[in-house]
C-alpha cells in the first residue's frame, strides 16, 4: 500500500539523521583521535544554544553573526575542555577520563541553571514550513540537514585532502611515531579539539532552530549521540554517520508507527540488541 | 663530528641497560652496531632520538647538546630513526605515510609541492613505487621495511638511526637493504648508524664498528679487527660465526 504519511516520516527521519550525523561526528573524530570520550558533549552544545539564544535575543545581533560567534566560542570550550581536563589525565585508565568529563557535565548543567534559570528559552523565530505534493516538512529540519551534510563533507575533505588532516587521522593508529616524523601530538590534539568543539557549536546553530533551550538539554540528545558513536564503533566516523541515519529512522518511523516515546524505546532496544550482537559496532571486522 | 655520546647510561630501576657508553662519528660516516639481543642497542637509538632520556651522559648533534629533547624536536634537527619491526600507519597508503613524514618532518615549513617531490624522492631512493593508491597492506616484509626507511629519509635527516634487524628476509633481501644503505650514504651524503644483530652483512657496508654487550661497549674498530677480537667471537660463538663479504652467516 501506498502510504504519503510513511514516505513523509522517512523522509524526516532522513533529516533528522543528518543533524544526528553531525552531533556524532565531533564525539567520533575526538574519540578517534584523542581516544578521550566527552561524556560532557550534548553540554558543549547546550553553550553554543545559549550562546546564540544570549546574543540573539538580548543583544539583537543578527542571528548568522550569533551563530558565527557560538561556533568560535564552543571551539574554543572544547580547546579549553582539552587543556584544562583532558590533558593532566590523558595517560590515566578510560575511567578516570570518563569521570572527569562526566564531572564536567554536571559542572555545566549547574553552571547554566546558575546564569540561564531552569526555564526553556527559544529564539522566537517562526520557521516556515514546506510542502511537497500532500507531504509537510519543516524548513528549519532542511536547512539543517542541508547544513550538516555539508558540515560532514567539508570535515572529510579536511582530513583527507591536508596534511594536517593525515596527520589527524594517522595519530591514533601509532602514537609514539608521529613525533619520530615531526608531528607534535599536544597540536594535533588541540587542532582536534577545536574542530570537535566547532562541531558542536554548528549542531547548536542547528538545534537552537528547532528546539528550545534548557540547562537539561544535554540530557534529551547526549545519550543518544553517544549511542549512535557505539553503534557505529568509537572512532569510526563512517560507521557513525550510517548509524545516525539507522537510529533517526527508528525514532521517526518508529514514531509514526506509534508516539515519538515509542520511536526511541525501539531505537534504545535495537541498540541494545546490538550490543550482544555486534560489541564493536555495526561496521566491525 | 656529526654526533658525539659520552658516557651514556640509562637505568630502569635496578636495571643498567645502558651503562657509560661513548663513541663519534664523522659526517658522512656509517656505524655498525652491533651486539646481541638486550644488549643495550635499542635503549641507545631511543636515547638518541629522543624517546628515552639519558640517566647520565651527553649526546652532541652538530656540536649541540640534544640528551633529553623531546622528539619532535630531534626529528626537526635532522635525526630520522627507523623500527627494527616497521611501524607504518596502516590506515593510509604508501605515499600518504612518507608525505606526511615531509611536510611535518623538517623545521622550515615546506610547501605542499616540495613535501611531495621530497616523498618521492624517497620512495624512490628504496624502490618503493610513488602511486597514490598503493596501500601498506600490499607490502611484504621486505617492503615494510623499505617504507619504514622511506619513511625516515623523507624527514630529510643528516643523521639516520637505522634499526634494520634484518631478520624476517632472505638472503638477497639482505643484501638488498645493506647495499640500499650504502646507495644512501653515498648519493645522500646521509651519516648512518645502523644497528642489527647479525654482523655478516652489514661487515661489508660499514666504515666502523661498535659492539655492545649487556649495555657496556665491549669493542669498536674496523669490521676486520672487530670481527677478530676474542671477545666479540666468544659472544658471537655458538649464536653465528662471524662473516664477511662473500661468507654468508651459518
Amino acid at each position: 500500500m501506498f502510504d504519503i504519511f510513511l514516505i513523509e516520516a522517512v523522509i524526516n527521519g532522513v533529516l533528522l539523521g543528518g543533524v544526528l550525523a553531525l552531533l556524532a561526528l565531533g564525539l567520533n573524530l575526538v574519540f578517534g583521535v584523542i581516544d578521550v570520550v566527552w561524556i560532557c558533549y550534548a553540554e558543549l552544545v547546550m553553550i553554543g544554544m545559549y550562546a546564540i539564544w544570549w546574543l540573539f535575543v538580548h543583544y539583537g545581533v543578527p542571528l548568522p553573526v550569533a551563530i558565527g560567534a557560538a561556533v568560535a566560542l564552543v571551539a574554543l570550550a572544547g580547546v579549553a575542555l582539552h587543556v584544562l581536563v583532558i590533558q593532566p589525565v590523558l595517560g590515566t585508565p578510560p575511567i578516570n577520563q570518563l569521570l572527569v568529563t562526566g564531572g564536567v557535565l554536571f559542572f555545566l548543567q549547574a553552571a547554566a541553571t546558575l546564569a540561564f534559570g531552569i526555564e526553556f528559552r527559544n529564539l522566537g523565530l517562526r520557521m516556515p514550513i514546506v510542502e511537497v505534493g500532500e507531504m509537510f516538512f519543516s524548513f528549519a529540519r532542511i536547512l539543517a540537514f542541508a547544513t550538516a551534510l555539508a558540515g560532514v563533507a567539508a570535515l572529510w575533505l579536511f582530513l583527507t585532502r591536508t596534511y594536517l588532516g593525515t596527520a589527524i587521522r594517522a595519530i591514533s593508529q601509532d602514537r609514539e611515531i608521529m613525533p619520530l616524523m615531526g608531528v607534535n601530538p599536544r597540536r594535533i590534539y588541540l587542532v582536534t579539539s577545536a574542530i570537535g568543539g566547532g562541531m558542536a557549536g554548528i549542531a547548536a546553530a542547528l538545534l537552537a532552530l528547532q528546539y528550545d533551550v534548557h540547562p537539561a538539554i544535554g540530557l534529551s540528545f547526549g545519550p543518544i549521540t553517544f549511542m549512535i558513536c557505539v553503534l557505529g564503533g568509537l572512532g569510526n566516523m563512517a560507521g557513525g554517520f550510517v548509524a545516525a541515519f539507522v537510529f533517526a529512522q527508528f525514532i521517526s518511523v518508529g514514531g509514526f508507527y506509534a508516539q515519538v516515546e515509542w520511536g526511541y524505546v525501539i531505537a534504545f532496544a535495537f541498540f541494545i540488541v546490538m550490543m550482544f550482537v555486534r560489541p564493536q559496532g555495526l561496521f566491525s571486522r | 663530528m656529526m654526533l658525539e655520546v659520552a658516557n651514556l647510561t640509562r637505568r630502569f630501576g635496578g636495571f643498567t641497560a645502558v651503562s657509560r657508553v661513548s663513541f663519534a662519528l664523522e659526517e658522512g660516516e656509517i656505524l655498525g652496531l652491533i651486539g646481541p639481543n638486550g644488549s643495550g642497542k635499542s635503549t641507545t637509538f631511543n636515547m638518541i632520538a629522543g624517546m628515552l632520556r639519558p640517566t647520565e651522559g651527553s649526546i652532541r648533534f652538530a656540536g649541540e647538546e640534544i640528551g633529553g629533547l623531546k622528539p619532535v624536536e630531534i626529528c626537526h634537527r635532522g635525526i630520522g630513526r627507523t623500527f627494527q619491526i616497521p611501524r607504518p600507519f596502516r590506515r593510509l597508503g604508501i605515499l600518504e605515510n612518507v608525505v606526511t613524514a615531509a611536510y611535518f618532518g623538517q623545521r622550515e615549513r615546506v610547501s605542499r609541492a616540495r613535501a611531495q617531490a621530497q616523498a618521492e624522492e624517497a620512495l624512490a631512493l628504496v624502490g618503493l613505487p610513488a602511486d597514490p593508491r598503493a596501500e601498506v597492506a600490499g607490502l611484504g616484509a621486505a617492503g615494510l621495511k623499505k617504507l619504514e626507511l622511506a619513511r625516515a629519509l623523507a624527514t630529510q635527516p643528516r643523521l639516520l638511526l637505522a634499526d634494520e634487524s634484518l631478520g624476517g628476509l632472505d638472503e638477497s633481501e639482505m643484501d638488498q637493504a645493506a647495499d640500499m644503505l650504502g646507495r644512501i650514504r653515498r648519493d645522500k651524503g646521509i651519516t648512518i648508524i645502523w644497528v642489527e644483530h647479525i654482523m655478516g652483512v652489514l661487515m661489508r657496508v660499514v666504515d666502523r664498528v661498535i659492539v655492545l654487550d649487556h649495555g657496556e661497549k665491549i669493542a669498536e674498530g674496523t669490521p676486520r679487527a672487530v670481527a677478530e677480537d676474542p671477545k666479540v667471537i666468544e659472544i658471537y660463538l655458538g649464536a653465528e660465526r662471524v662473516a664477511f663479504a662473500g661468507d654468508r652467516p651459518a
